[in-house]
């Protein structure tokens, strides 16, 4: 254990002692000292004219970059790796926190250890080239993730994948939904984590299994990973070996950690983790110290929030298409309330949210509210003001997480939580239970291309659907879906471990992760509504010339799923049930928790269109709903018995997060303040007899 | 006893427009007017609906009634269409706690017979009323009836004490006039059971649903009232207001 030595006192100068001293323990360090903040958002300070000028180059760039069709630059000959490039800036002498993932802004990197048809296509559809020797050797003579898991993928594997049953499997490209804590970084300084690193090394000794070998071998690659982020600290002018001394190192140390993780790992979903309060404890020490203004402090956060907004990365038009653009899911948690009852309320949370103001609105970073009900008034007042003014908050259940995760869990992606640094997940997209049912009514033969996908069970032969004999023949294909799905997972990950090892992120975890094996779902509503029309309304088969099922009639009206009707919201929560048992009955990949979400955000599109009609009267092609949600049109009782519906969704069967894509026209929310409720009327009540109450 | 049966058209539950906070709204089938404005000229029509009874509806607002912390509101259509369904689920409401709101013309109240009426403003929290128009000619062209029992029972709801929001909708060419603005604001001066002015800019949202039921549009080309106009509107019905209750202390005083 490193001890604190003076130069350590210095940086730890003010700050309250306890466990995080002699061990790596950032929530201990952020327990004993941050500052509850339970004030409005006056204190806040609009952009700095550094920040608008800035703001105005990111902007400048962003529009010639869509006018090149979407890439304005490619590193086409250089791997991606942390210490791969120069420095890059947008304006060196305005910039108060530097980095970008190559030598400059916008230029987006190689990342071939994902796969290198995926790198090569990503260039190609853009008008690059992958300089032809790195083609070779990712081709010849070093492996990707991607070649080895087509290397040992089964027939039927490989058949799911392109029916679309199964669908965005992270296998040809990085699975994300790993945090690492970047905060470590700020707090201890890279020295001292490989000091600890070392020391778990060591701790590995004796009989080598190959678990054990797996993990020495992954704390030598975090070790090496360590090492060259202080060797990147340096290409930018920084000592990252030892803590940070003041607000500003304290944010750019964390960022550095980020950094290394963007710069080699094109993941899915790249997220930072939970680090506003966090980092308003050195804020509030410089500001105390008279170091920094208000203002100084905004403009740090608004940099470090840019920085964040211009993470890119390579990817290709149909990669593009599964998400509906190009997102990074640079998630940051705020808020949230602690084990003890405290809000973890901070003014740099307040910070992190005005970036939306003082910057204008953005996707990236996806900012996401841990939401209690006992979050400080005036901060829920604030949240609201920025959703109404900018739709760009995501808001997330605290009460529910806090219960399984503790109170220093961030979110990945859009909903997956984990405990930062002492928790991660393997990432696996979905599978689709609409078209699993139609699967169960054909017999395991796709609606689409006809050719049998799944097992050829006995198809249904009546002409109008019988609840009870769907419902079993469902129950069976969901087995072997849930099987097939597994098993496909368990040689993403291994491949995923083997190939392309997220060494940055995982440097910053303890020795032992609990990993979550985060499978997923669509297609729930469309599920929910075609049980009920068979149950509760009469369903007509209509067949092609082979007697496969290609479309439904519905006689009769039923129970649709979002109207806080028991009837068909039990349907949905049976099959979340059902299928989650399903999935736990098989091994998942180095003895991770087998979890589950609801939540596509925008595949849900894509997975709409590679599933035939289906028997709630949805027709081939039209869109899943998103996530848990209804679908679109269907729930007629308004939002709160919508959301009722949705909320009926077990979390222990889904823990892997239920999403629900919520919008509503701003004058449904209540009206302008000027309209409603007029107080002026009142003025002269102690006038008037019985008017105030 | 026969359970009485509401004949709804739908339910919102999540309204943030009908009272105060946000509330559990039962829109009522059918409605004698035909103001030209109308947004919901669905609900217009006598007809069949959807049959439920008081205990139905509530059933269905226990399932919501966390986050409808507001209260039940019922509207329409007209809800006096329906007084006997209304006071039962009202008192029904009450014996849970549940704050209660009517949204209502007011057209149907008879000042020489009040007693149902009474028996429901009993289990009533609070009345939306809608005053169409202040000047009766023009109230009669834009909803085909004399504006005379509704302001008797602005009037009436004033002597009982009951607390009231006062809606009112302004359209250009028809409300958005500066007379009938201040004689709206002199009237409400004579009340003392106004606790809110809802002051609604007209909006021509609904054409699509008079495209689908296949009603002419009345007021085609009528231009939405913008934020500004109706701010505008508000500052005209208040000044009168002001300007009248001050004449009146001063009187008072003498």
């Amino acid at each position: 254990m490193a001890e604190v030595t003076s130069e350590n006192m210095n940086s730890y100068d003010g700050f309250v002692g306890g466990k995080w001293q002699t061990e790596i323990n950032v929530r201990d360090f952020i327990q004993k000292n941050y500052t509850l903040y339970e004030g409005d958002a006056s204190f806040l300070a609009g952009p700095t004219e550094a920040t608008k000028k800035l703001w105005d180059i990111c902007c400048d760039l962003s529009k010639k970059e869509r006018e090149k069709g979407g890439v304005l630059d490619m590193d086409t000959k250089v791997v991606s790796s942390i210490v791969s490039h120069g420095a890059g800036y947008l304006d060196k002498n305005l910039e108060t926190i530097v980095g970008f993932q190559t030598d400059a802004p916008f230029k987006r990197s190689l990342q071939p250890f994902g796969g290198i048809r995926m790198a090569e296509t990503s260039c190609k559809s853009y008008g690059y080239e992958v300089d032809p020797e790195i083609s070779e050797i990712f081709t010849k003579y070093r492996k990707t993730h991607n070649q080895g898991v087509f290397d040992v993928y089964t027939p039927e594997m490989k058949a799911a994948r392109h029916s679309g049953i199964i669908t965005g499997l992270p296998d040809a490209y990085g699975r994300g939904r790993i945090i690492g804590d970047y905060r470590r970084i700020a707090l201890y300084g890279i020295d001292r984590l490989i000091q600890d690193k070392q020391e778990q090394f060591k701790s590995l000794e004796g009989e080598m299994t190959p678990e054990r070998i797996q993990l020495r071998e992954e704390i030598a690659e975090q070790i090496r990973a360590l090492k060259e982020m202080i060797e990147l600290g340096k290409i930018y002018g920084f000592d990252i070996s030892k803590p940070a001394k003041n607000a500003k190192e304290a944010i750019q140390w964390l960022y550095f950690g980020y950094l290394s993780a963007v710069k080699e790992q094109n993941g899915a979903a790249m997220s930072l983790g939970r680090t506003s309060t966090f980092l308003d404890i050195y804020i509030e020490r410089d500001l105390k110290k008279g170091l920094i203004t208000e203002e100084q402090a905004q403009e740090m956060i608004d940099h470090f929030i840019m920085k964040l907004r211009l993470v890119k990365f390579a990817r290709t038009p149909e990669y593009n298409e599964l998400f509906s653009g190009d997102p990074t899911w640079v998630t940051e948690s705020i808020g949230g309330v602690g084990v003890d009852g405290r809000p973890l309320v901070t003014k740099t949370s307040f910070r992190y949210l005005r970036t939306l103001e003082n910057l204008g609105t953005a996707p990236e970073p996806n900012l996401t509210v841990l939401w209690s009900k006992r979050l400080p008034h005036a901060f829920k007042e604030y949240c609201a003001h920025i959703s109404i003014k900018t739709s760009s908050i995501q808001y997330e259940n605290d009460d529910l997480m806090r219960v399984t995760h503790g109170d220093d869990y961030a979110i990945a992606c859009c909903v997956s939580s984990m405990v930062v640094g002492k928790e991660m997940q393997f990432f696996g997209a979905r599978a689709n239970l609409a078209k699993c049912m139609l699967y169960a009514i054909n017999g395991g033969i796709d609606e689409k291309s006809k050719e049998q996908i799944g097992p050829k069970y006995r198809p249904i032969t009546s002409e109008y659907l019988d609840y009870d004999e769907v419902m079993a023949r469902y129950e069976d294909m969901m087995e072997w879906l849930a099987g097939l799905y597994v098993n496909t997972l368990n040689i993403i990950h291994y491949m995923h471990d083997k190939y392309c090892y997220e060494r940055s992120q995982m440097a910053l975890h303890d020795r032992d992760v609990k990993r979550y094996f985060a499978t997923g779902i669509a297609g729930l509503s469309v599920v929910a509504d075609s049980l009920s029309a068979i149950k509760y309304a009469k369903v007509k088969t209509i067949r092609d010339e082979n007697g496969v099922v290609v479309d439904y009639e519905v006689e009769g009206d039923f129970p649709k799923y979002g109207n806080n009707d028991d009837r068909v919201d039990q349907l949905a929560v049976n099959i979340v049930k059902k299928f989650m048992g399903m999935i736990r009955k098989h091994f998942t990949y180095r003895n991770s928790i087998p979890t589950m979400s609801i939540l596509t955000i925008t595949s849900n599109v894509v997975y709409g269109k590679k599933t035939g009609n289906t028997p709630d009267g949805r027709k081939a092609g039209i869109p899943l709903a998103p996530g848990a949600n209804p679908m679109h049109g269907r729930d007629t009782h308004g939002a709160v018995a919508s959301l009722a519906s949705v909320a009926k969704l077990p979390f222990n069967d889904a823990q892997d997060g239920i999403s629900n894509t919520f919008s509503i026209i701003p004058n449904a929310l209540g009206k302008d303040e000027v309209f409603m409720g007029d107080l002026d009327i009142q003025l002269d009540c102690g006038c008037c007899e019985g008017t105030c109450k | 006893m026969v359970e009485i049966l509401g004949n709804i058209h739908s339910i919102e539950s999540c309204g943030t427009v009908d009272g105060p906070g946000i509330r559990f709204v039962v829109f009522l089938q059918g409605c004698p007017l035909r103001c030209l404005y109308c947004h919901n000229p669905d609900t217009w029509e006598i007809k069949e609906n959807q049959r439920m009874s008081a205990d139905e509806i509530l059933q269905q607002y226990d399932g919501v009634k966390e986050f409808c912390h507001g209260g039940i509101t019922v509207t329409g259509g007209e809800p006096l269409l329906q007084m006997d369904f209304v006071t039962d689920l009202f008192k029904k409401a009450h014996q849970k706690g549940i704050h209660t709101a009517l949204d209502t013309s007011g057209l149907l109240f008879n000042k020489d017979a009040t007693d149902k009426m009474d028996a429901l403003l009993e289990f009533t929290d609070l009345v939306l009323l809608d005053i169409k128009h202040i000047d009766d000619d023009e109230h009669k062209k834009l909803t085909k009836h004399s504006n005379k029992t509704i302001l008797d029972f602005a009037q009436y709801l004033s002597q009982i004490k009951k607390p009231m929001w006062v809606r009112h909708v302004v359209v250009p060419g028809i409300t958005f006039n500066e007379k009938y603005l201040a004689k709206l604001g002199e009237f409400l001066a004579t009340l003392h059971n106004v606790v809110a002015l809802d002051v609604l800019p007209y909006h021509d949202m609904a054409i699509p649903k008079y495209q689908n039921l296949g009603i002419p549009y009345p007021l085609l080309g009528v231009s939405p009232l913008t934020k500004e106009q109706a701010l505008s509107a508000r500052k005209i019905i208040l000044d009168a207001y002001k300007h009248a209750r001050n004449n009146m202390n001063a009187t008072h005083s003498l």
